[in-house]
């Protein structure tokens, strides 16, 4: 390898490539269209995923690879066949109550989320680490870079971590987010969602994705949901209201199951000595 | 069969909810033959990625594929994270970029027949991770390294800067971009 460049650089990054105008939502709504009638593989699109290159979420622009992805998955003694495990040292009680981490209650509409968390032979994913993370109920996260005029709430943080239970269940007390502006384009609004981090049995499973809710008018503007290009797929990251699930006089209750794509572990060998 | 939950982009504020202290620190402190892996992620404009999140997953030295629990371990007490136990060796690691798009991580050599950190990488703009693997000191014949056109092949073995410390930079487009993995179904 040539030697590597030290690891501060010395000049300044060039800027980011700046569009002419900030574009409008008329131009990224017409940029989707393009890319869902575009989307020429029908069979990788029902699998779901996002391509990674989808230019209407301008961010991606710079962040994807142009190379096709190397094929590893022959390979059972690869370590991704394997995954980091948690336990009961890696989550506290409160965790899973979003609404119970401080001294006062949240402002927001309560909710509970659950589902099962399975993988692609529908086998239940247990005792794996769920994590989730989300605005609060007026759509400010609590991180210094979300400047947007709207309040911080003192008793919310909006981190919850919880293990699936024996039949892969997760569950999360926790506020309804709020919708939020960001900078894609011009008046560009994010529908509620909460962000979820999964992991299966072997890391080569590792899912980062987010939940929203039904029925949220900022479905079709949105590019992050549309990077989805799928219909049924995209319908796989809604919650369903469960009025079965809500609690009377305290929670409104939402159902999201979730499927892990990629090969799940390689039985261990019984002949191995650990 | 149950078609697959889509991925999203992790986005740019999971810094107060995804890292936590010590997600580097896979090797125990009193270990001396701890090593330290580094480097850059870098943009398809060759810029540094600040807002990277990157998780490192590898086998134990002695070769085994067993992680233990306790990378995130915590304080009942005060809910806070107590750090890891130096005795175990859960393999994984997860740390964010900073604003100069350098991570690290503090871990033990991995195995002569699993020679490598597998490193998968988030990131705002990214809506589908991307894994990599960032080899050490691979074997003439690895069959993953064969599988991969030879000139691209640099790109995911690290480079030796001392005894203990290896640099693998990651670029996730354009000139020298990184070899990124698909293990399928």
């Amino acid at each position: 390898m040539t030697a590597a460049p030290p690891v501060r650089p010395a000049s300044p990054a060039p800027a980011d490539p700046v569009e002419p105008e900030e574009p409008t939502q008329a131009r990224i709504s017409a940029e989707i269209a393009a890319a869902h009638r575009a989307a020429a593989d029908p069979e990788e699109a029902a699998a779901g995923h996002p391509p990674r290159a989808f230019a209407p979420y301008r961010s991606s622009a710079l962040r994807h690879p142009r190379q096709p992805l190397v094929a590893a998955g022959g390979d059972p003694e690869a370590v991704e066949r394997g995954g980091p495990v948690f336990g009961v040292t890696d989550v506290t009680d409160l965790d899973a109550d979003l609404t119970a981490q401080h001294l006062g209650e949240p402002i927001g509409e309560r909710i509970t989320v659950t589902g099962q968390v399975l993988d692609r032979a529908g086998r239940p994913v247990t005792g794996q680490l769920v994590e989730i993370w989300q605005a609060n109920a007026a759509g400010r996260y609590a991180h210094r870079r979300d400047r947007h005029p709207a309040p911080l709430d003192p008793h919310f943080t909006g981190v919850g971590r919880c293990l699936t239970d024996a039949e892969g269940r997760y569950r999360f007390t926790t506020v309804r987010p709020g919708a939020y502006p960001w900078r894609n384009h011009t008046n560009a609004w994010r529908p509620a969602h909460i962000h979820f981090s999964l992991f299966g049995t072997a890391f080569a499973q590792r899912l980062v994705t987010q939940m929203y809710f039904p029925g949220d008018p900022l479905f079709p503007y949105d590019p992050i949901l549309q990077s989805v290009t799928d219909p049924a797929a995209r319908s796989r990251l809604v919650a369903a209201y469960d009025h079965d699930l809500s609690t009377p006089e305290w929670a409104l209750g939402y159902r999201w199951d979730i499927v892990l794509d990629g090969p799940a572990a390689t039985p261990p060998d019984p002949e191995d000595p650990r | 069969m149950p078609l697959p939950t889509p991925s999203q982009t992790v986005g740019p504020f999971y810094g107060y909810a995804l890292p936590f202290p010590g997600g580097g620190e896979i090797a125990g402190a009193h270990r001396p033959d701890a090593i330290t892996l580094h480097g850059l992620v870098y943009d398809g404009a060759g810029r540094p990625v600040p807002d990277a999140l990157l998780e490192t997953w590898q086998a134990h030295p002695d070769g085994s594929l067993t992680g233990r629990p306790g990378s995130l371990r915590r304080d009942p007490v005060t809910g806070g994270f107590a750090g890891r136990g130096t005795t175990d060796f859960t393999g994984f690691a997860r740390v964010a970029t900073d604003a100069a798009g350098h991570w690290e991580v503090r871990t033990l050599p991995p195995p002569p027949q699993r020679p490598y950190l597998s490193i998968c990488v988030f990131a705002r703009g990214l809506l589908h991770h991307l894994f990599t693997r960032a080899y050490l000191d691979p074997a003439p014949h690895d069959p993953l390294l064969a599988a991969v056109p030879a000139p691209r092949r640099p790109t995911l073995l690290t480079t030796r800067e001392d005894d203990h410390t290896y640099r693998f930079d990651i670029r996730l487009q354009g000139e020298g971009e990184t070899v990124f993995l698909d293990f399928g179904a």
